[in-house]
Parts: C-alpha cells; sequence; structure tokens
C-alpha cells in the first residue's frame, strides 16, 4: 500500500479521527492531575485588579 | 504552575492598557445598537402597514431590511465584539495592545467605514444579495484587511502575555476571529463586472452557492453570535458576579463541542431544495447535537451564581447577563428543534423563524452585550459606579417585556402561518390563499412592533444612564445602596 492509498484509507474515517481527538480532549480536561490546573486558570480574570 | 502565577500575580508591574480604543467601540457599540433596533422598528410598522414604505425606492422594506440586520449584527454585536475582545485579551493577557494606538485607530475607523460604506450602499440598491453578506465586492475587501490586522492585534496581544495559560475567553474569541476570516473569504469569492462599477458575480453557481451561503450563514451565527459572545460571558458574568467560572474544566469541554460540530450545521437551512438529501440530513444531525455546547455553555454561565444567588436580586447588571445566558439556552434548544426535517417543514419560511432569531439576538447577543457595557463603562471612565442601577432595573424589565411580545407574537403568527399553508380541504385544494394567511397576521405584526418599541425604549434609557456615567454623576438610590446581604434583613 503506497502513501496515497493510506491517506485515501484514513479519510474514509474522518468521523472516527475526530471522536478519538474530541475524547482525548475531554480526558485531558477531566484528568485529577490537571485539576488544580485548571482551577488557578479560572482565576486568571481576577489577576488584573490593582 | 501554580507558584509561576502566584509569583507573577505578587510582583505585578501595572500595564498600559490600551483604553483610548476600547472607549471608542463601547461608544459605537451603544451608537449602532440604537441605529439598528430603530432600522428595526420601523420595518416591523412597514409590515404591519404597507403604506410606511412611503412609496420610495430608498425607504422600502427589501432595502431598509439589510441595514436592520447588518446594523444589529455587523455594526452593534460587532462593535461590542471588538469592544470586549480587545478588553479581555489585555487584561486576561495583562499585556498592552499589540500594534499599541495606531492599531487600535485602524481597526476602529476600518471597521466603522465598513458599516457605512455598506449601509449606504443597502439604501441605494447596491447588494450581492447573499443573506447577511450582501456588501459588494468592494466592501468585502476593505473588511477582510481590517479583519486580517484584528487577527494580528488579537494573537499579538496573546503571544506578549505574562500568563503562562491563556484564558477560556479568548479561546472562544479567537475561533470567532478566525472563522468569520474563513467563512467571509470563501462566501464572498466574486468577480467585479468593471474595476470602477459595484457589480460583481460570484463565483459559486446552483446549489454549490447555496450551500456556501448557508455554510457561511450558519456559521455567522455559530461563531458571530454564538462563539464571540460565550467570550464575553466567561469573562463578565464572573468578574460581575466576583466569583470564578462554575467549571473551567466544563468550559474546555464546552469550547471543543461547539467548535467541532457548529461548522456543520448549516445545510439545516436548504430542507427539503436540490441539495444532496445525505447533506440535508447531516446537517439536522449535527444541528442536533448542538444541544451538547447549548447545555454545557447554559450551565456553566448560570452556575457560576451558585452559592451567590442573591446577586441576582440586588444587581441588575448582573441579571442582565444572567438572563442572557438563560435565552441562550432558550434559543439554542428551540433552534436544533427546528433543524428537524419534519419540524422544519412547518416553520421554514414562516415568522417563527423571524421569532427565534431575536429570542437569540434581542435575549442574548443584546443582553450579555448591555450587561458588557454596563460593566465596562464605570470602568474604562474611572467612575466609582454607574450613574443609576434604578434606570438598569427599568431598562432590563422594559427590554424584558418587549422581548416576550416580539418572540410570542412570532410563535404564534409563524405557527399559524405554516399549518395555514399546508391546509387542504375535502377535495385536495389549498384552504387558504396566500393573502388569508397575511391577514390572518396583521394583528401579530402589531404585537411584534410594540414588543420592538419597548425594546428600542430600554436602550434609549440605557444611553441616558451612560451618558451619565461618562459624566461622572451618580444618583442617590437608597434602595440599591445597601450593602448586599442586608437587603433581605432589612425587608
Amino acid at each position: 500500500m503506497d502513501l496515497d492509498a493510506a491517506y485515501r484509507l484514513l479519510r474514509e474515517f474522518w468521523v472516527v479521527w475526530m471522536m478519538i481527538l474530541f475524547f482525548a480532549i475531554v480526558f485531558w480536561a477531566y484528568r485529577p492531575k490537571n485539576k488544580k490546573r485548571f482551577e488557578d486558570a479560572a482565576r486568571i480574570p481576577f489577576k488584573d485588579d490593582q | 504552575m501554580s507558584a509561576v502565577a502566584a509569583a507573577a500575580g505578587a510582583t505585578a508591574v501595572p500595564v498600559q492598557y490600551d483604553e483610548e480604543t476600547i472607549k471608542k467601540f463601547a461608544i459605537a457599540t451603544v451608537f449602532w445598537g440604537v441605529v439598528g433596533f430603530l432600522v428595526g422598528v420601523v420595518i416591523a410598522w412597514q409590515l404591519a402597514f404597507p403604506l410606511l414604505n412611503l412609496d420610495l425606492e430608498w425607504t422600502t422594506f427589501g432595502r431598509l431590511r439589510p441595514v436592520h440586520t447588518s446594523a444589529v449584527i455587523f455594526a452593534f454585536g460587532g462593535n461590542a465584539l471588538f469592544a470586549t475582545s480587545l478588553y479581555v485579551v489585555q487584561r486576561t493577557s495583562r499585556a498592552p495592545l499589540f500594534g499599541g494606538r495606531a492599531m487600535g485607530s485602524f481597526l476602529f475607523w476600518g471597521y466603522q467605514a465598513v458599516i457605512v460604506m455598506a449601509a449606504v450602499g443597502y439604501v441605494f440598491g447596491i447588494s450581492q444579495g447573499k443573506e447577511y453578506a450582501e456588501p459588494e465586492w468592494y466592501v468585502d475587501l476593505w473588511l477582510t484587511i481590517v479583519w486580517v490586522a484584528y487577527l494580528v492585534a488579537f494573537v499579538g496581544t496573546l503571544m506578549r502575555r505574562q500568563e503562562p495559560h491563556i484564558y477560556v475567553a479568548n479561546w472562544f474569541y479567537l475561533a470567532f476571529i478566525v472563522t468569520i476570516a474563513m467563512l467571509h473569504i470563501v462566501n464572498n469569492l466574486a468577480i467585479p463586472v468593471s474595476v470602477f462599477g459595484t457589480k460583481s458575480y460570484i463565483v459559486w453557481a446552483g446549489v454549490q452557492d447555496a450551500l456556501t451561503q448557508w455554510w457561511y450563514g450558519h456559521n455567522a451565527v455559530g461563531f458571530f453570535l454564538t462563539a464571540g459572545f460565550l467570550g464575553m460571558m466567561y469573562y463578565f458574568i464572573p468578574k460581575q458576579a466576583e466569583r470564578p467560572v462554575y467549571s473551567y474544566r466544563l468550559s474546555i469541554v464546552h469550547f471543543w463541542t461547539l467548535i467541532f460540530l457548529y461548522i456543520w450545521a448549516g445545510p439545516h437551512h436548504l430542507h427539503y431544495t436540490a441539495l444532496p438529501d445525505w447533506a440535508q440530513t447531516l446537517g439536522m444531525i449535527f444541528s442536533v447535537m448542538l444541544w451538547m455546547p447549548s447545555w454545557g455553555g447554559m450551565i456553566n454561565g448560570v452556575m457560576t451564581l451558585s452559592g451567590a444567588w442573591d446577586k441576582l436580586r440586588t444587581d441588575p447588571v448582573l441579571r442582565f447577563l444572567v438572563v442572557s445566558v438563560a435565552f441562550y439556552g432558550m434559543s439554542t434548544f428551540e433552534g436544533p428543534l427546528m433543524s428537524i426535517k419534519a419540524v422544519n417543514a412547518l416553520s421554514h419560511f414562516t415568522d417563527w423563524t423571524i421569532g427565534h432569531v431575536h429570542s437569540g439576538a434581542l435575549g442574548w447577543v443584546a443582553f450579555i452585550s448591555f450587561g458588557a457595557m454596563y460593566y465596562l463603562f464605570p470602568k474604562l471612565w474611572k467612575r466609582e459606579r454607574l450613574y443609576s442601577l434604578r434606570l438598569v432595573t427599568y431598562h432590563f424589565w422594559i427590554s424584558t417585556i418587549g422581548i416576550v411580545l416580539y418572540i410570542t407574537a412570532m410563535w404564534i403568527s409563524g405557527i399559524m402561518q405554516g399549518l395555514m399553508w399546508r391546509a387542504f380541504d375535502q377535495l385536495g385544494y389549498l384552504q387558504y390563499s396566500f393573502i388569508e394567511t397575511v391577514e390572518a397576521m396583521h394583528p401579530y405584526y402589531v404585537i411584534r412592533a410594540i414588543g420592538g418599541v419597548l425594546f428600542l425604549l430600554g436602550s434609549l434609557i440605557m444611553v441616558y444612564n451612560l451618558i451619565r456615567t461618562v459624566r461622572g454623576d451618580i444618583r442617590t438610590e437608597a434602595a440599591f445602596a445597601r450593602p448586599i446581604g442586608a437587603l433581605g434583613a432589612a425587608e
């Protein structure tokens, strides 16, 4: 299978790749390790107060 | 990570934010808002009483309608997005605007030129006839230049940020800027007939043109009127409520769900047309899936007040912001419903669509912009607070009653209209002629116009309040002067 044929085959399943990417983002967002990091990020708007 | 952030917070150096540009955009937001609402009221009365077309070509409904839609979407909404995005990106990056005052002035005057050129063209009959993309090629080219400068200013400011993380509001704003650039360029690929003439022909033909137009049109709703204003929600609701957003993690999922799904929803504008059936179904399914970001955003916005619900009673500015999210939830629930083919068969081409658009435009887009302007004006002009919170309350209730009159009138007249169009008698003939449906809608057109007048009246109260705020006046108001929390005890 040459590169072009592989590309065609992969393209057929674009919905699957997009779903995997999306669920990876959800996993990243809700991973317990990242909890503290995102709680800090939520406080960014309050840092410019003098 | 948190140590870095804490250190940055501790050694905060005052940043020279460019607020002159934001001030100009904020004034333009309010000005074009009133103009857009006024034209809307005029054309609403024209529909009820056609005599008001005045028998002049420049004042007919057909010419004034794009003036109304462009004025409220691109002039009012667009200036609100410029004002808030450039404010939020500077504040959450703790960095001055990239390009400085020159960039700010170019963006402001460049964008106002787009608005004026477009509006003047409509009145004189210069239009390429694509809904929400009516301006001809020369305006499109100029807007492209302004928009690229906007992207450079926004990304440049982000790149100077003192914060390792880019705050979620900026993600929404950036998605809005990038996607609008793409939509605008592809949908306006046109060849001018002559160098000095205004007329051009679009390169797309037939159903491709229709699909490109609604890919543009629906994503103008999705990225201009939704993503951009969600950026506003994620900054101004936490700031006004003085508490961080309910769930930052939900905001990430909210953002990516919106991005992955919205771009596919356009074909639902072309149900039962020459567009291939599978493409219609695809558009419908992606539209229905949009219920996910709809609920994600609504939960996140409203639940930010969790534990501080009393603020809704005491702070009318916050009330504008939170009620806008409720309207966001309502209109983005209705939208997917209307994209279902069986429902669309009834609703398409009726006033139900107009009612749906206005529950989103008046309830969501305008209300969150009003909330943001009430927040920004005292901040930008360094005033202690708004001139009058009582007037904000009046604005809120008068406008809300206006919206309710508007959308209920359009629901009733739209569904009635759809049912009358499809009614058959025993012999299989259509039961009603077209003019009978128009006649039946007349009272609802009048109610809608009254709703519009109330909405305009509310905005004029806001103008008065903001002018007094800029002048530095403060109205003594006992009821609102009491500290939050003391209100319940005192009553």
